[in-house]
């Protein structure tokens, strides 16, 4: 059976002043029905970018859609006019940003804002759509949906707007749905209840869910399969467990070993690590890997050739020469 | 709603009073009077002119002028001219319907080009049509109208001799006819202030809609699936409009006041040009009355932008 959804070598370059940046430059992700896919990341590592291209939502130009492909069960999204592409978005696949302060039209009802997705796709009338939006609403949880679908974004708070993006996203009983950092604008409180609304809605629903995000927090909660990004590449895939337990990218390591824990803080005084150095420039990327720069095991063959991603382990790929040697 | 007008209606009488105060006190204290042209007419003897003089009550001190002049307008009589001695108020009703089908006109003029114009070169910017309008924009922005203005009637009426460059009220025909020359006479001044507003508000409205189009709900639209169309019309363009609507409605004073300049130069008999005879005459009830409408219309125009504002904008809210 054909994946939901399948991106394979995906390259996504934005036109600047300065040159061709390759924000997305080769990445291969895959979603199956009902999971949950983590893409993790620092700022700038072409996260975003690759979620949004999904539904090309990244502007056309400068971004340009270099190679690869979008597989959406078993049809490539890439060639596809816009005229289908609007079938798909919202339909098949639900979008939620990243800002909910910004994110909805403020001149318009948040139940106009609703009810206009779903007549798009279901043709359904005015009162009919309005009464789904109050659904909608209620089952993200906002009291009092009948009278609030008639309310406008600014009398709702950051956390009920995102759950109002959710609604939103979710109306068309999507297969997918796309969270682009849904929680970094919110209160860390507000953060776990938007979480486990999303997994919740998730089990409800049985869609997948592609959650973007940086915190490892946030990918040791939710996620069934991890998929590390670093500088416009797939560095590591791998279920969850393995991931956590035995990282194999170096920068993986970094990445895990930066998250706060409680039970080494209250016995030691050892630092947060911190990984030393910044993402390189994507204008002119190094030819090796690209994390040998910040890389603390890298030898003179990491800077020549670039290590590609392979299989060390039944569902766990990594990209690094080293992989065999750095199970930490 | 009601309890915001009704004061809002209130703070503009004292505003209104402080206006006409200024206005009255400024042209009391400009040089000359009504009557100088009498002096220097021999068969007028000067105790007669002083006899005028008195009669209007133009030898009292200022503030007792004022007061007479304000208590007659509180009674609603404008007064009559100084030199015509006609009611201003007939005076300025006989102007305001030219005055309204010319400007007025001109200005829907120049909302039909600003608004397309505007929106789809912001749609598509730094395209070719986006910099072609952009140029023309601020050449027509540039230009001021008194100089397109003498262009025009060099090319069309001297040259091409298509048009008619002088405006007549008392055209000698009915019907269609009528019509016709009316539109063949006015369509001169209406191109004129329309094109030379229609460049200003294009790039309002281009900057407006610029503005908007980059937000993040635009893109949350996009995402919805709904067509690019839709995208630009309810959710760029429907937006972009509050402050457009603002700036047009601050703008609607001018068309009753007349472009004055505008006016002069196709002799065009309106609001504008009564004016600026009333001004060179020195005809302080017809100045008084002519600025006295203005500044109403301004205080009623900016109360409506207000209205508007938060018509448009569900974050405002009228307290």
């Amino acid at each position: 059976m054909t994946r939901l959804l399948e991106i394979s070598g995906l390259k996504v370059h934005f036109r600047t002043d300065d040159g061709w940046v390759r924000a997305v430059d080769g990445v291969d992700i895959g979603v199956d029905r009902g999971e949950t896919v983590c893409i993790v990341g620092e700022s700038g590592c072409g996260k975003t970018v690759t979620a949004k291209t999904v539904l090309k939502l990244i502007d056309m130009p400068p971004g340009r859609i270099v190679d690869g492909s979008i597989m959406w069960q078993g049809r490539d999204l890439v060639p596809l006019a816009p005229a289908q592409m609007r079938g798909i978005r919202a339909k098949e696949i639900g979008f939620i940003f990243q800002e909910p302060m910004t994110s909805l039209n403020p001149v318009y009802t948040v139940g106009d804002q609703i009810a206009e997705t779903v007549r798009e796709h279901e043709g359904l009338s005015r009162r009919a759509a309005m009464d789904r939006a109050a659904e909608m609403l209620s089952l993200v949880n906002i009291p009092n949906p009948t009278k609030r679908v008639h309310d406008y974004p600014h009398q709702f708070s950051g956390g009920m707007r995102q759950r109002v993006m959710i609604a939103m996203a979710l109306s068309c009983n999507p297969k997918l749905v796309i969270a682009d950092e849904p929680t970094t604008a919110l209160d860390v409180t507000i953060q776990a209840q938007i979480l486990d609304l999303l997994e919740e809605m998730k089990e409800r629903l049985g869609m997948a869910v592609l959650l973007i995000t940086h915190a490892m927090g946030v990918v040791a909660e939710n996620a069934q399969r991890v998929i590390v990004m670093y500088a416009g590449k797939v560095v590591e895939e791998a279920p969850v467990g393995p991931l956590f337990a035995r990282p194999r990218h170096p920068y993986t390591q970094g990445l895990i070993r930066s998250i706060p824990r409680l039970d080494l803080a209250a016995t030691s005084h050892q630092r947060l690590e911190a990984i030393p150095g910044s993402v390189p420039s994507l204008l002119h990327p190094p030819v090796g890997c690209r994390f040998a720069a910040r890389c603390r095991h890298a030898t003179p063959e990491c800077v020549a050739t670039e290590p590609p991603l392979r299989e060390i382990d039944p569902g766990h790929k990594v990209a690094c020469h080293h992989a065999e040697s750095l199970a930490a | 709603m009601l309890q915001y007008l009704t004061r809002r209606l209130l703070i503009a009488i004292p505003s209104l009073l402080g206006i006409s105060v200024i206005l009255f006190t400024i042209l009391a204290l400009a040089p000359g009077d009504p009557f100088e042209e009498l002096a220097t007419n021999p068969a007028i003897p000067p105790d007669v002119r002083a006899h005028l003089r008195a009669s209007l009550g133009m030898d009292d001190p200022v503030h007792l002028r004022y007061f007479a002049w304000l208590t007659s307008m509180l009674h609603g009589e404008w007064g009559f001219s100084f030199v015509s001695r006609i009611p201003v108020d007939q005076l300025i009703l006989q102007r305001l319907p030219t005055t309204i089908a010319v400007i007025g006109t001109s200005q829907i003029v120049a909302l039909c080009i600003a608004l397309p114009v505007g929106v789809f070169a912001a749609t598509r910017p730094y395209s070719l049509f986006d910099q072609i309008a952009n140029t023309l924009a601020f050449i027509g922005f540039s230009l001021p109208t008194f100089f397109t203005g003498l262009l025009m009637i060099l090319l069309f009426s001297i040259h091409l001799g298509w048009l008619p460059f002088v405006f007549r009220t008392s055209i000698d025909a009915t019907g269609w006819r009528w019509w016709w020359e009316m539109a063949r006479q006015s369509i001169m001044p209406i191109m004129v202030l329309g094109l030379f507003q229609g460049a200003a508000w294009t790039r309002y409205v281009r900057s407006a809609v610029l503005d908007v189009i980059r937000l993040d709900h635009v893109t949350t639209a996009r995402a919805k699936g709904i067509s690019e169309g839709s995208v630009t019309l309810k959710h760029v363009v429907r937006n972009a409009m509050i402050p457009v609507v603002t700036l047009v409605a601050l703008q609607m004073p001018a068309v009753f006041g007349g472009a004055i300049v505008t006016e002069q130069i196709f002799r065009v008999p309106g609001v504008g040009s009564l004016l600026i005879t009333a001004i060179l005459a020195n005809d302080t009830p017809v100045i008084m009355g002519v600025t006295f409408v203005f500044a109403c219309l301004v205080v009623f125009f900016n109360l409506v932008a207000d209205i508007l504002y938060g018509w448009l904008d569900p974050r405002i809210s009228f307290r």
